[in-house]
């Protein structure tokens, strides 16, 4: 087999694991969105104020230490104990629920009915407000997270494609596990939103408020549960990307690597969020392998957005949307 | 044969029971317009209860403070023997007292089965994992629910659609989709707001038909709101007659039909 080939398959390969993590994120958005129409700018930060509480909570830092030294002179910075990671994700994720329950007390409930650019414009201030709590928080400084994933070369394919191919594929532990985070939390969003009474309300909900009102569904808190979902789902994004690379600001930016993907996979489709992240992680891997030394390379940087435009063009709707109809 | 306590007979002989809804002095403002002012009325246990009156009498305001989408200023909602404070519509209709709209609202996307099981979540009260592995008491549960609403849709001749999306249906069958839904919560209180508006002559009947049927063999109590008087005399049992937000009149249809403010709001006279 060519080398080149072989490469290739590589690259593929590698390209499905980085889409996994653009899924992860992407998946946060259609959550809110079929639910509530509102588009979430602030998933991305999300997805780093989760990891920053979660490093924040197990490291055992003490939150607004900055504040709280310079207002009263102390010179507090650590509790002096560390939290085991489980324990630490659950608080984490208690923490996103109040998060929820506060963007909806706080900010959306006062904005029923309204236009949904004005929705969008809220959460573009809840990102940057978000983003500036966590800092405030937990300090700015690019932290180490380890929850005890596994990470590294996942020798066992080394050795499998070495046999086959006489070279050895390079794929990360880390990236094997996120995507089986994934699978798995793709499956029980699916059933939980098909088979449970709550998956059902939000469903009707997503369809037509007035009617979800007459049937005796609460609106506030169908609002909350979709906002702690995708808060979930930032937590687990936030871990991935978290352990791969640092918790550190620029986390936040994978929020907009999310818009092509929903672009392509449809903002209210949960598999058009995953089948999207993969087909942009590993079209922008295998455009940079292919296309990319013949145009000087970084095509990575804007591979993603041409290609969600040429979908526009021809199916606006994305692969999963729903389709567009309108009767005259 | 009217307003004694323990209830009354209907001419076909139907026997209506004590009240279940008492509306006591209600004044609803929208800013400076008075949308309804100072109207009482009560609904009773297992009557077809109409609320008529011209465009603009104030009969929707009333639906929608029965079903708690309008909180009044003024006055009193008595609901099964106790004042009800103010509420949220979704808690309204936990109490079961299920509604239709004019306008329609239905969750367009979800089949016609989905649509009519959505009615029955007031009565899911599993645990969420219990219900997303199928288990015990949410497989009973799911197994009652799914059998009242193929009930309810056997009932009202939707077999046919069950599977098909909303939002491709005609306009007729929209309404029967609706009346399904609020019927398969088993409400203590049907609301329909202008169940015939929009509908041609054999709708009309179908859904004349229907309404009688739902009221003859559940025994459910059904306050409808419409304004095309013809229908509503040969439906309802009692009437009340509002214009101007106003109430004008209130008794057995042959009342209302020879009350002259009745037949001046609709035949119009010069208002000074």
């Amino acid at each position: 087999m060519p080398d080149q080939l072989i490469f290739g398959m590589e690259v593929f390969l590698n390209g499905l694991m980085a889409g996994v993590l653009y899924a992860l994120v992407a998946l946060g958005f259609v959550l809110i969105f079929k639910a509530s129409g509102i588009f979430n700018f602030a998933q991305g930060v999300m997805a780093l104020f989760a990891a920053l509480t979660l490093v924040g909570i197990m490291e055992g830092e003490v939150p607004f230490s900055h504040l709280i030294n310079a207002v009263f002179g102390t010179d507090v910075h650590n509790f002096g104990w560390t939290v085991p990671a489980l324990l630490a994700i659950l608080l984490t994720m208690a923490v996103m629920v109040l998060l929820a329950w506060l963007v909806n007390k706080l900010i959306f409930r006062h904005l029923v009915n309204q236009e949904p650019i004005i929705l969008f414009m809220a959460t573009i201030g809840l990102a940057y407000f978000l983003e500036g709590f966590g800092d405030m928080m937990w300090g700015s400084n690019i932290k180490k997270m380890d929850v005890g994933l596994p990470q590294g070369i996942n020798d066992w394919i080394d050795a499998a494609t070495f046999d086959i191919f006489g070279y050895g594929f390079f794929i990360d532990n880390l990236d094997i596990v996120a995507t089986v985070v994934a699978a798995l939390l793709v499956v029980a969003l699916i059933i939980f939103a098909q088979y449970t009474k709550q998956g059902r309300a939000m469903r009707a909900v997503a369809d037509d408020h007035q009617a979800a009102l007459s049937v005796g569904i609460s609106l506030s808190f169908i609002w909350v549960m979709v906002w702690s979902l995708a808060g979930f789902v930032a937590l687990v994004a936030g871990i991935m990307w978290g352990t791969k690379s640092g918790v550190q600001f620029s986390l936040s930016l994978i929020a907009l690597k999310a818009l092509p993907v929903l672009m392509l996979g449809g903002f209210t489709s949960i598999p058009g969020a995953i089948v999207g992240g993969l087909i942009i992680g590993v079209g922008e891997k295998l455009f940079e392998f292919t296309i990319g030394p013949m145009v000087g390379g970084a095509t990575e940087n804007w591979f993603a957005y041409v290609l969600a435009l040429i979908f526009l063009v021809f199916r606006p709707q994305g692969l999963f949307g729903e389709k567009i109809i309108e009767r005259v | 044969m009217l307003d004694t306590a323990e209830g009354y007979v209907t001419e076909d002989g139907r026997k209506i029971g004590g009240v279940v809804m008492e509306m006591k002095n209600i004044t609803l403002r929208f800013g400076g317009v008075v949308a309804i002012q100072d109207i009482s009325f009560d609904i009773r246990q297992g009557e077809i209860r109409a609320i008529i009156g011209p465009n603009g009498a104030g009969k929707s305001s009333m639906l929608n403070v029965i079903s708690g989408f309008y909180n009044p200023q003024e006055g009193e909602v008595w609901y099964q023997g106790a004042k009800r404070p103010a509420m949220k519509p979704y808690e309204v209709a936990q109490q079961g007292i299920a509604r239709t709209f004019q306008n329609i609202a239905l969750f367009e996307g979800m089949s016609v089965l989905d649509n009519v099981m959505t009615g029955r979540i007031r009565q899911m009260s599993a645990g969420m994992v219990a219900q997303a592995i199928w288990k015990g008491k949410a497989e009973r549960e799911e197994i009652k629910n799914r059998e009242a609403v193929e009930k309810v849709i056997d009932f009202l001749e939707i077999q046919s659609i069950r599977k098909t999306p909303v939002g491709r249906l005609p306009y007729g069958l929209k309404k029967r989709v609706e009346l399904a839904r609020a019927l398969a919560a088993e409400p203590s209180i049907l609301l329909l707001d202008e169940p015939m508006a929009g509908m041609n002559v054999e709708e009309k009947e179908d859904m004349s038909r229907f309404i009688l049927d739902v009221n003859d063999e559940f025994g459910t109590t059904i306050a409808l709101i419409e304004h095309d008087m013809g229908v509503v005399m040969d439906l309802s049992d009692r009437v009340v007659v509002m214009d101007y937000g106003k109430k004008i009149g209130d008794g057995s249809p042959d009342e209302v039909r020879g009350n002259q403010a009745v037949i001046d709001a609709y035949l119009g006279v010069a208002h000074d």
